[in-house]
Protein backbone atom coordinates (compact mmCIF):
# COMPACT_ATOMS: atom_id res chain seq x y z
CA UNK A 1 0.00 0.00 0.00
CA UNK A 2 1.40 3.32 -0.64
CA UNK A 3 1.81 5.46 2.21
CA UNK A 4 0.19 8.47 2.80
CA UNK A 5 1.40 11.36 2.20
CA UNK A 6 2.10 14.39 4.13
CA UNK A 7 2.82 18.15 3.27
CA UNK A 8 4.35 21.23 5.59
CA UNK A 9 4.75 25.02 5.19
CA UNK A 10 5.83 27.55 7.42
CA UNK A 11 3.90 31.11 6.11
CA UNK A 12 4.06 33.91 8.60
CA UNK A 13 5.53 31.68 11.41
CA UNK A 14 9.03 31.34 13.12
CA UNK A 15 9.85 27.39 12.26
CA UNK A 16 9.16 26.87 16.04
CA UNK A 17 6.26 24.71 15.02
CA UNK A 18 8.17 22.64 12.63
CA UNK A 19 11.08 22.34 15.39
CA UNK A 20 8.54 21.18 17.40
CA UNK A 21 7.40 18.57 15.27
CA UNK A 22 10.63 17.43 15.77
CA UNK A 23 10.49 17.27 19.11
CA UNK A 24 8.84 13.42 18.59
CA UNK A 25 12.44 12.83 18.85
CA UNK A 26 12.56 8.74 18.32
CA UNK A 27 8.78 8.52 17.45
CA UNK A 28 10.17 10.47 13.67
CA UNK A 29 11.88 7.42 12.86
CA UNK A 30 8.05 5.88 13.31
CA UNK A 31 6.48 8.87 11.50
CA UNK A 32 8.96 7.82 8.36
CA UNK A 33 7.86 4.54 8.42
CA UNK A 34 4.04 5.67 8.36
CA UNK A 35 4.20 8.39 6.16
CA UNK A 36 5.93 9.99 3.41
CA UNK A 37 6.72 13.87 3.34
CA UNK A 38 6.25 15.66 0.25
CA UNK A 39 6.44 19.35 -0.12
CA UNK A 40 8.27 20.66 2.86
CA UNK A 41 11.52 22.74 4.70
CA UNK A 42 12.16 18.68 6.51
CA UNK A 43 13.16 17.74 2.68
CA UNK A 44 13.49 20.76 0.84
CA UNK A 45 10.67 19.42 -2.05
CA UNK A 46 9.79 22.87 -3.43
CA UNK A 47 6.42 21.79 -5.56
CA UNK A 48 3.52 19.86 -5.22
CA UNK A 49 3.34 17.14 -8.20
CA UNK A 50 1.33 14.83 -6.24
CA UNK A 51 -2.12 15.12 -4.02
CA UNK A 52 -1.70 14.90 -0.34
CA UNK A 53 -3.06 13.39 2.60
CA UNK A 54 -2.37 16.09 5.29
CA UNK A 55 -0.89 19.65 4.81
CA UNK A 56 0.50 21.33 7.84
CA UNK A 57 0.37 24.84 8.19
CA UNK A 58 2.60 26.63 10.60
CA UNK A 59 1.95 30.74 10.18
CA UNK A 60 -0.56 32.84 9.55
CA UNK A 61 -1.08 35.02 6.16
CA UNK A 62 1.02 38.54 6.27
CA UNK A 63 1.54 38.79 2.73
CA UNK A 64 0.81 37.64 -1.38
CA UNK A 65 3.30 34.85 -0.99
CA UNK A 66 1.54 33.28 2.06
CA UNK A 67 -2.11 33.56 0.50
CA UNK A 68 -0.73 31.78 -2.79
CA UNK A 69 0.77 28.65 -0.84
CA UNK A 70 -2.08 28.48 1.29
CA UNK A 71 -4.14 28.14 -1.13
CA UNK A 72 -1.68 26.19 -3.25
CA UNK A 73 -1.85 23.72 0.05
CA UNK A 74 -6.11 23.78 0.58
CA UNK A 75 -5.94 22.32 -3.68
CA UNK A 76 -3.63 19.76 -3.03
CA UNK A 77 -4.61 18.59 0.49
CA UNK A 78 -7.34 16.21 1.56
CA UNK A 79 -6.93 17.96 5.27
CA UNK A 80 -5.68 20.82 5.96
CA UNK A 81 -4.43 21.76 9.52
CA UNK A 82 -3.51 25.48 11.14
CA UNK A 83 -0.62 24.34 13.20
CA UNK A 84 0.04 26.99 16.47
CA UNK A 85 -1.17 30.42 17.49
CA UNK A 86 0.70 32.30 14.19
CA UNK A 87 -1.72 29.66 11.69
CA UNK A 88 -4.63 29.98 14.00
CA UNK A 89 -4.49 33.80 15.13
CA UNK A 90 -1.68 35.57 13.55
CA UNK A 91 0.42 35.31 16.53
CA UNK A 92 3.33 37.79 17.75
CA UNK A 93 2.72 38.55 13.46
CA UNK A 94 -0.46 39.96 13.55
CA UNK A 95 0.72 42.64 16.39
CA UNK A 96 1.23 44.73 13.63
CA UNK A 97 -1.99 44.79 12.84
CA UNK A 98 -3.07 47.18 15.67
CA UNK A 99 -0.44 49.79 13.72
CA UNK A 100 -1.01 51.20 10.35
CA UNK A 101 0.76 49.22 7.63
CA UNK A 102 2.33 52.55 6.55
CA UNK A 103 3.33 53.41 9.74
CA UNK A 104 4.85 50.17 10.27
CA UNK A 105 6.72 50.11 7.65
CA UNK A 106 8.07 53.74 8.28
CA UNK A 107 9.09 52.93 12.22
CA UNK A 108 11.39 49.45 10.32
CA UNK A 109 12.63 51.24 7.36
CA UNK A 110 13.24 55.08 8.35
CA UNK A 111 11.98 56.42 11.90
CA UNK A 112 13.16 53.64 13.97
CA UNK A 113 15.84 54.09 16.73
CA UNK A 114 18.38 51.71 15.32
CA UNK A 115 17.53 52.33 11.76
CA UNK A 116 20.39 52.75 9.17
CA UNK A 117 18.96 53.67 5.76
CA UNK A 118 21.25 56.09 3.78
CA UNK A 119 18.83 55.49 0.50
CA UNK A 120 15.80 56.66 2.24
CA UNK A 121 13.69 54.21 1.11
CA UNK A 122 11.79 51.50 1.76
CA UNK A 123 12.39 47.76 -0.01
CA UNK A 124 9.50 47.45 -3.01
CA UNK A 125 11.64 45.66 -5.35
CA UNK A 126 9.21 43.33 -7.58
CA UNK A 127 11.18 40.45 -5.95
CA UNK A 128 9.62 40.63 -2.51
CA UNK A 129 6.21 39.59 -1.91
CA UNK A 130 3.71 42.41 -0.97
CA UNK A 131 2.46 42.47 2.54
CA UNK A 132 -1.14 42.51 3.43
CA UNK A 133 -2.58 45.29 4.97
CA UNK A 134 -3.10 42.65 8.01
CA UNK A 135 -2.06 39.58 8.58
CA UNK A 136 -4.37 37.31 8.56
CA UNK A 137 -5.28 33.78 10.59
CA UNK A 138 -4.92 30.68 7.79
CA UNK A 139 -8.80 30.25 8.61
CA UNK A 140 -10.32 33.28 7.51
CA UNK A 141 -8.14 33.00 4.03
CA UNK A 142 -9.17 29.34 3.36
CA UNK A 143 -11.10 26.60 4.81
CA UNK A 144 -8.71 24.72 7.87
CA UNK A 145 -10.41 21.17 9.05
CA UNK A 146 -8.31 21.17 12.31
CA UNK A 147 -6.74 23.35 14.56
CA UNK A 148 -3.80 22.31 17.00
CA UNK A 149 -3.02 25.57 19.14
CA UNK A 150 0.08 26.58 21.40
CA UNK A 151 3.30 28.49 20.54
CA UNK A 152 4.44 26.08 19.85
CA UNK A 153 2.22 22.82 20.34
CA UNK A 154 3.46 20.40 22.48
CA UNK A 155 5.03 17.84 20.59
CA UNK A 156 2.85 15.40 21.58
CA UNK A 157 -0.17 17.55 20.45
CA UNK A 158 1.20 16.76 17.12
CA UNK A 159 1.83 13.16 17.48
CA UNK A 160 -1.78 12.70 18.32
CA UNK A 161 -3.09 14.71 16.22
CA UNK A 162 -1.00 12.92 13.18
CA UNK A 163 -2.23 9.34 14.64
CA UNK A 164 -5.81 10.14 14.73
CA UNK A 165 -5.02 11.26 11.20
CA UNK A 166 -3.24 8.68 10.13
CA UNK A 167 -5.88 5.91 11.72
CA UNK A 168 -9.08 7.92 9.75
CA UNK A 169 -10.50 9.14 13.54
CA UNK A 170 -11.36 12.91 14.03
CA UNK A 171 -8.54 14.44 16.19
CA UNK A 172 -9.44 15.14 19.63
CA UNK A 173 -6.96 16.60 22.39
CA UNK A 174 -7.18 15.97 25.89
CA UNK A 175 -6.90 19.01 28.16
CA UNK A 176 -3.36 18.64 28.72
CA UNK A 177 -2.76 18.93 24.96
CA UNK A 178 -4.81 22.51 24.29
CA UNK A 179 -2.43 25.07 25.36
CA UNK A 180 -2.30 28.42 24.29
CA UNK A 181 1.53 29.62 24.89
CA UNK B 1 -36.44 32.37 56.99
CA UNK B 2 -34.71 29.20 57.57
CA UNK B 3 -37.05 27.77 54.59
CA UNK B 4 -34.72 25.67 52.51
CA UNK B 5 -35.33 26.43 48.36
CA UNK B 6 -35.47 23.40 46.22
CA UNK B 7 -34.83 23.22 42.30
CA UNK B 8 -33.84 21.22 39.85
CA UNK B 9 -30.36 21.51 38.25
CA UNK B 10 -29.66 19.10 35.31
CA UNK B 11 -32.38 16.86 36.92
CA UNK B 12 -30.70 16.85 39.87
CA UNK B 13 -32.84 18.08 42.87
CA UNK B 14 -30.29 20.92 44.76
CA UNK B 15 -31.46 22.55 48.36
CA UNK B 16 -30.25 26.35 48.67
CA UNK B 17 -31.02 28.62 51.30
CA UNK B 18 -33.28 31.58 50.41
CA UNK B 19 -31.80 34.65 48.86
CA UNK B 20 -28.95 32.42 46.86
CA UNK B 21 -27.88 32.56 43.70
CA UNK B 22 -28.37 30.47 40.97
CA UNK B 23 -24.47 30.02 40.72
CA UNK B 24 -23.95 29.88 44.33
CA UNK B 25 -26.35 27.36 44.98
CA UNK B 26 -24.81 25.39 42.47
CA UNK B 27 -21.61 26.01 44.20
CA UNK B 28 -22.79 24.86 46.99
CA UNK B 29 -24.32 21.26 46.07
CA UNK B 30 -20.35 20.81 44.10
CA UNK B 31 -21.70 22.64 40.87
CA UNK B 32 -19.51 24.28 38.61
CA UNK B 33 -21.06 27.17 36.67
CA UNK B 34 -18.41 28.78 34.44
CA UNK B 35 -18.13 32.16 34.96
CA UNK B 36 -16.01 35.73 34.01
CA UNK B 37 -17.76 38.88 35.96
CA UNK B 38 -18.68 36.95 39.30
CA UNK B 39 -16.48 36.96 41.60
CA UNK B 40 -16.81 35.69 45.42
CA UNK B 41 -17.18 38.69 48.01
CA UNK B 42 -18.18 41.47 44.95
CA UNK B 43 -21.43 42.31 43.68
CA UNK B 44 -22.58 40.24 40.89
CA UNK B 45 -22.58 42.00 38.17
CA UNK B 46 -24.65 40.10 34.76
CA UNK B 47 -21.69 41.24 32.18
CA UNK B 48 -20.11 38.36 30.97
CA UNK B 49 -23.14 36.19 29.98
CA UNK B 50 -21.04 33.14 30.35
CA UNK B 51 -22.78 31.61 33.33
CA UNK B 52 -25.93 31.50 31.34
CA UNK B 53 -27.99 28.63 32.26
CA UNK B 54 -31.79 27.73 31.19
CA UNK B 55 -34.22 28.74 33.56
CA UNK B 56 -37.56 26.96 32.76
CA UNK B 57 -36.11 27.14 29.02
CA UNK B 58 -35.05 30.94 29.29
CA UNK B 59 -31.82 31.98 28.99
CA UNK B 60 -30.64 33.64 32.31
CA UNK B 61 -27.29 35.22 34.08
CA UNK B 62 -27.00 32.37 37.02
CA UNK B 63 -24.67 34.90 38.82
CA UNK B 64 -27.59 37.70 39.16
CA UNK B 65 -31.00 35.21 39.04
CA UNK B 66 -31.81 34.21 42.71
CA UNK B 67 -32.80 30.29 43.44
CA UNK B 68 -36.92 29.89 44.12
CA UNK B 69 -38.90 26.91 44.46
CA UNK B 70 -39.18 24.73 41.78
CA UNK B 71 -36.97 26.10 39.05
CA UNK B 72 -36.00 23.43 36.93
CA UNK B 73 -32.04 24.87 35.85
CA UNK B 74 -30.43 23.78 32.66
CA UNK B 75 -26.36 24.00 32.67
CA UNK B 76 -24.75 20.98 31.05
CA UNK B 77 -26.83 21.03 28.36
CA UNK B 78 -25.57 20.83 24.43
CA UNK B 79 -27.42 23.92 24.22
CA UNK B 80 -26.34 25.70 27.13
CA UNK B 81 -22.48 24.60 26.49
CA UNK B 82 -22.54 25.83 23.23
CA UNK B 83 -24.02 29.34 24.06
CA UNK B 84 -21.34 29.81 26.21
CA UNK B 85 -18.69 28.63 23.94
CA UNK B 86 -19.69 31.33 21.65
CA UNK B 87 -19.69 33.90 24.56
CA UNK B 88 -16.07 33.11 25.32
CA UNK B 89 -14.79 32.96 21.33
CA UNK B 90 -16.22 36.45 20.73
CA UNK B 91 -14.17 37.45 24.06
CA UNK B 92 -11.37 35.88 22.13
CA UNK B 93 -11.52 37.85 18.74
CA UNK B 94 -13.09 41.05 20.45
CA UNK B 95 -10.07 41.86 22.24
CA UNK B 96 -6.22 41.56 21.34
CA UNK B 97 -5.41 38.01 23.07
CA UNK B 98 -1.79 37.15 22.59
CA UNK B 99 -1.41 34.20 25.05
CA UNK B 100 2.08 33.56 23.58
CA UNK B 101 3.45 36.72 25.63
CA UNK B 102 1.06 37.03 28.01
CA UNK B 103 2.21 37.25 31.43
CA UNK B 104 -1.31 35.54 33.05
CA UNK B 105 -1.05 32.76 30.45
CA UNK B 106 -1.66 29.78 32.82
CA UNK B 107 -3.19 31.64 35.36
CA UNK B 108 -5.46 33.66 33.00
CA UNK B 109 -9.74 32.94 33.48
CA UNK B 110 -10.79 33.54 30.12
CA UNK B 111 -7.63 30.86 28.58
CA UNK B 112 -8.69 28.68 31.11
CA UNK B 113 -12.31 28.64 30.03
CA UNK B 114 -11.13 28.26 26.43
CA UNK B 115 -9.34 25.34 27.68
CA UNK B 116 -12.27 23.51 29.60
CA UNK B 117 -14.35 23.85 26.48
CA UNK B 118 -11.42 22.39 24.06
CA UNK B 119 -11.69 25.34 21.87
CA UNK B 120 -8.48 25.47 19.58
CA UNK B 121 -10.16 28.42 17.36
CA UNK B 122 -12.60 30.97 17.01
CA UNK B 123 -15.30 30.89 14.61
CA UNK B 124 -15.54 34.45 14.58
CA UNK B 125 -13.32 36.81 12.70
CA UNK B 126 -10.90 38.81 14.73
CA UNK B 127 -11.21 42.08 14.53
CA UNK B 128 -7.76 43.56 16.14
CA UNK B 129 -9.26 46.49 17.95
CA UNK B 130 -7.03 49.55 18.87
CA UNK B 131 -7.12 49.86 22.46
CA UNK B 132 -4.80 52.03 25.13
CA UNK B 133 -2.22 50.49 27.36
CA UNK B 134 -1.27 52.41 30.67
CA UNK B 135 1.87 51.62 32.20
CA UNK B 136 2.14 55.59 33.60
CA UNK B 137 1.85 53.47 37.90
CA UNK B 138 5.21 52.53 38.99
CA UNK B 139 3.80 49.30 39.66
CA UNK B 140 0.51 48.42 37.98
CA UNK B 141 0.56 48.05 34.08
CA UNK B 142 -3.34 48.53 32.76
CA UNK B 143 -3.52 46.94 28.87
CA UNK B 144 -6.93 46.92 27.36
CA UNK B 145 -5.78 44.84 24.88
CA UNK B 146 -6.36 42.26 27.26
CA UNK B 147 -9.72 43.43 29.07
CA UNK B 148 -12.96 42.26 29.50
CA UNK B 149 -14.79 44.59 30.62
CA UNK B 150 -16.50 41.80 33.47
CA UNK B 151 -15.92 45.22 35.80
CA UNK B 152 -14.56 42.99 38.68
CA UNK B 153 -11.87 45.86 39.39
CA UNK B 154 -14.55 48.39 38.93
CA UNK B 155 -16.35 46.49 41.77
CA UNK B 156 -13.73 45.71 44.08
CA UNK B 157 -12.03 49.30 44.06
CA UNK B 158 -15.69 50.82 44.66
CA UNK B 159 -16.52 48.08 47.22
CA UNK B 160 -13.93 46.42 48.84
CA UNK B 161 -10.66 49.06 48.15
CA UNK B 162 -13.19 52.01 48.85
CA UNK B 163 -11.08 54.08 46.39
CA UNK B 164 -13.31 54.55 42.79
CA UNK B 165 -9.91 54.19 41.07
CA UNK B 166 -11.23 51.95 37.84
CA UNK B 167 -14.90 53.00 35.86
CA UNK B 168 -16.32 52.24 32.32
CA UNK B 169 -15.76 54.81 30.34
CA UNK B 170 -17.68 54.89 26.48
CA UNK B 171 -20.87 53.27 25.48
CA UNK B 172 -21.62 50.16 23.48
CA UNK B 173 -18.63 48.58 21.36
CA UNK B 174 -16.40 51.48 22.28
CA UNK B 175 -16.82 50.94 25.77
CA UNK B 176 -13.13 50.92 27.82
CA UNK B 177 -12.12 51.01 31.33
CA UNK B 178 -11.11 54.45 32.53
CA UNK B 179 -9.61 55.30 35.50
CA UNK B 180 -10.09 58.73 37.60
CA UNK B 181 -7.47 60.45 37.19
CA UNK B 182 -6.41 62.41 33.97
CA UNK B 183 -2.39 61.88 34.00
CA UNK B 184 -3.58 57.81 33.84
CA UNK B 185 -3.40 54.88 36.44
CA UNK B 186 -0.12 56.52 37.98
CA UNK B 187 -1.98 59.50 38.99
CA UNK B 188 -4.74 57.31 41.05
CA UNK B 189 -4.09 56.24 44.65
CA UNK B 190 -4.22 52.39 43.19
CA UNK B 191 -1.82 50.51 45.37
CA UNK B 192 -0.29 46.88 44.11
CA UNK B 193 -2.16 45.96 46.95
CA UNK B 194 -5.66 46.59 46.02
CA UNK B 195 -8.25 43.82 45.76
CA UNK B 196 -9.04 45.99 42.10
CA UNK B 197 -5.53 44.06 41.22
CA UNK B 198 -5.89 40.95 42.42
CA UNK B 199 -9.18 40.16 41.03
CA UNK B 200 -8.33 40.87 37.13
CA UNK B 201 -9.32 36.99 35.62
CA UNK B 202 -7.02 37.95 32.60
CA UNK B 203 -3.65 40.28 31.96
CA UNK B 204 -5.36 43.42 31.84
CA UNK B 205 -4.65 44.42 35.32
CA UNK B 206 -0.43 43.29 36.37
CA UNK B 207 2.15 43.93 38.91
CA UNK B 208 4.92 44.70 37.91
CA UNK B 209 8.50 42.64 37.79
CA UNK B 210 6.85 39.79 39.18
CA UNK B 211 5.62 38.42 35.76
CA UNK B 212 6.69 34.43 34.81
CA UNK B 213 7.90 33.88 38.47
CA UNK B 214 5.74 30.39 38.80
CA UNK B 215 7.39 27.92 35.69
CA UNK B 216 5.07 26.42 32.84
CA UNK B 217 3.90 23.13 34.27
CA UNK B 218 3.01 24.85 38.01
CA UNK B 219 0.20 27.31 36.87
CA UNK B 220 -2.59 27.64 38.21
CA UNK B 221 -4.64 25.97 34.95
CA UNK B 222 -1.60 23.92 33.70
CA UNK B 223 -3.01 20.61 34.75
CA UNK B 224 -6.32 20.76 36.28
CA UNK B 225 -9.46 22.54 34.24
CA UNK B 226 -10.93 25.65 35.77
CA UNK B 227 -13.90 25.18 37.79
CA UNK B 228 -12.34 21.61 39.73
CA UNK B 229 -11.64 22.76 43.16
CA UNK B 230 -15.51 23.44 43.06
CA UNK B 231 -16.20 20.18 41.30
CA UNK B 232 -13.71 18.55 43.94
CA UNK B 233 -16.18 19.33 46.64
CA UNK B 234 -18.66 17.17 45.62
CA UNK B 235 -17.05 14.19 46.52
CA UNK B 236 -15.05 11.44 44.69
CA UNK B 237 -17.63 11.09 42.15
CA UNK B 238 -16.76 14.45 40.60
CA UNK B 239 -15.07 14.38 37.29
Amino acid sequence: MEKPRIATTSLAGCFGCHMSLLDIDARILDLAELVEFHKSPINDIKAFDQHCAVGLIEGGCCNEENVKVLREFRRNCDILVSVGDCAIMGGIPAMRNLVPLEECLQEAYLNGPTVFNPSKRIPNDPEIPLLLEKVYPCHEVVEIDYHLPGCPPPADTLWEALGALLKGNPIELSYELIKYD
Amino acid sequence: MNKTVIFLLDGEVIEGSPGKTILEAAEDAGKYIPRLCAYKGLAPHGSCRVCTVLVNGRPQASCIQPIADGIVVESESAEVRELRRGVIEMLFVEGNHFCMCCEKSGNCELQALAYRFGITAPRYPYLFPKREVDATHPYILLDRNRCIQCGRCVRASRDVDGKNVFQFGGRGAGKRIAVNAAGGLGKTDAAVIDQAIEVCPVGAILRKRVGFRVPVGKRKFDHQPIGSDIEGKAGPTAV
